[in-house]
């Protein structure tokens, strides 16, 4: 019996590790500049922790196989130096790993969060509020309004609590519910919460990032690819979190600048 | 049976006058100025609305009509005429369409029945924001039944809807029976008003209130006009 169920336990490791070294379920297409780097963490991390996960069943099936039908007067072996050899052992092994994921994965997040975006990287404010996201483009003056947030009045769309009765940088300033980006053109966002903590993620830019109410949080990042992607909350927000999303539509430069004049036409 | 008609007659002569000579203001809000264009609404994240729309929505709180004409405009005897009481049997409804409210301005009496209906596939979260009525706000997935709600005191109530920022809507509970809500055209009427001295408001969410001092005599119609000065932002 105790032999069965080691060998079940071999089995079940190793068909679990199939589809993942087949690659049979693979990640979305990766439309940035950076991603193949957090890709490349994501896939060294399966690996660290896939090999751990085999070796660790590998050994549990051995000691069944090998100790679990013992005599009952068989002698108990003890490790020598008692179990704090094995302790400072793990520690030191696990501390390791995850110390190294960490460094390793610094490149990919340093391109993202530590590294300042490039001096001509195109501005977008992006608010995030019970139960949508808003976007704010610059306007041609190529400076935002100001935010008041004693303002805001969804009734006569008016998100961000602009007040282009007395701020002239905020009367063209263009506000709209789905994004749209030039391709190949690095995207500084700015981010704030109107309400309560959210999240921004676009799993083909690679990106995840949650708001957090009273901070404004800032990243960039460039798409290579034209399409259209969602963008969904991924952070609990409330009763109509579920259908928290809006739309990032990468587009070529002059796609882009029509649709920007479009919107500030209306 | 003469007395039968001495009663018919008794009743008559006290119940017709009232008929016969109530009179009625009627009249048309307009704007001068330039009033903000309506902005249009991007409903794309919630696509089994934005279906419904051919053309692009738009914010309503600035809804005007042709010769500087104003919609949503509330219209009603804030004095002159006692409240009589009496609170309508049918109910008003406020329906959720295409995620927007139908009407976007509801008048109604003080304790009139308020029905809420969800007309759309997906779920709303209406959320009136009453300051001295009891504020409450309730969630309506798509199919289930009308809520039935009623306010006991008068005010003007802006509504929310805690799922779909965009949706906005206004309630105007009132203690009097007189009202209207000036439609295409700008136009509104107060029928049926006995004789007598009466103060009319006018209410509009964005421009504010506006008064006027109307005497009715007979059966006669007045004619009663609101021009609103429309801001440009």
């Amino acid at each position: 019996m105790a032999k069965f169920f080691a060998i079940t336990i071999v089995i079940i490791a190793i068909l679990s590790a199939i589809p993942i070294l087949r690659h049979t379920w693979v990640a979305p297409e990766d439309i940035s500049t950076h991603g193949y780097l957090i890709d490349e963490q994501m896939s060294e991390t399966m690996a660290e922790a896939g090999l751990a996960f085999l070796a660790a069943q590998f050994i549990l099936a051995l000691f069944i196989w090998q100790f679990s039908n013992r005599s009952p007067d068989a002698k108990i072996k003890k490790f020598p130096g008692g179990a704090k050899g094995l302790v400072i052992a793990a520690f030191l092994v696990v501390g390791v790993e995850v110390l190294a994921l960490g460094v390793f994965g610094v490149k990919a997040w340093a391109n993202v969060y530590l590294n300042a975006p490039s001096a001509d990287a195109m501005p977008i404010q992006v608010q995030a509020g019970q139960f949508a996201f808003y976007f704010r483009y610059p306007g041609p003056d190529k400076m935002f309004g100001g935010i008041h947030p004693e303002m805001i009045n969804e009734g006569t769309q008016n998100i961000f609590g602009l007040d282009p009765e007395h701020d002239v940088a905020a009367r063209d300033d263009v506000v709209t519910a789905s994004m749209a980006i030039p391709v190949n053109k690095e995207v500084h966002l700015l981010m704030h919460a109107k309400d309560v903590g959210h999240s921004f993620f676009v799993r083909e830019l690679r990106v995840q990032q949650d708001f957090v109410p009273g901070l404004d949080v800032s990243l960039h990042f460039t798409a290579t690819k034209v399409g259209k992607y969602e963008i969904v909350c991924t952070q609990l927000c409330g009763l109509g979190h579920y259908n928290m999303k809006a739309y990032l539509e990468v587009m070529s430069q002059p796609d882009f600048d029509n649709w920007l004049k479009q919107q500030s036409g209306q | 049976m003469r007395n039968h008609r001495i009663v018919v007659v008794l009743v008559a002569t006290l119940v017709f006058p009232a008929m016969l000579f109530a009179g009625s203001i009627s009249g048309k809000v307009t704007y001068t100025g330039t009033p903000v264009k309506p902005k249009p609404i991007d409903m794309s994240k919630e696509p089994s609305c934005a279906k419904q729309h051919a053309a692009p929505v738009t914010t309503e709180t600035i809804v005007t009509g042709a010769g500087n004409t104003l919609e949503n405009v509330v219209v009603y005897i804030s004095s002159g005429a006692p409240d009589d009481g009496q609170v309508p049997a049918q109910a008003v409804t406020f329906d959720q369409k295409g995620c927007q409210y139908l009407p976007h301005v509801l008048a109604m009496h003080v304790n009139q029945e308020l029905k809420i209906v969800n007309g759309d596939q997906t779920s709303h979260n209406i959320h009136p924001l009453a300051k001295v009525n009891r504020e409450w706000n309730k969630s309506q997935p798509p199919g289930t039944p009308p809520l039935s709600e009623k306010y006991d005191k008068p005010e003007f109530i802006s509504v929310k809807c805690n799922i779909h920022p965009w949706m906005h809507g206004e309630f105007a509970v009132l203690n009097t029976n007189h009202f209207d809500v000036s439609k295409d055209g700008g136009a509104f009427k107060l029928p049926n008003l006995p004789a007598g001295k009466y103060t009319i408001t006018a209410w509009h969410e964005d421009y504010g209130t506006q008064t006027a001092e109307v005497t009715i005599t007979g059966n006669e119609t007045k004619e009663v006009n609101f021009t609103f000065k429309a801001k440009a932002y």
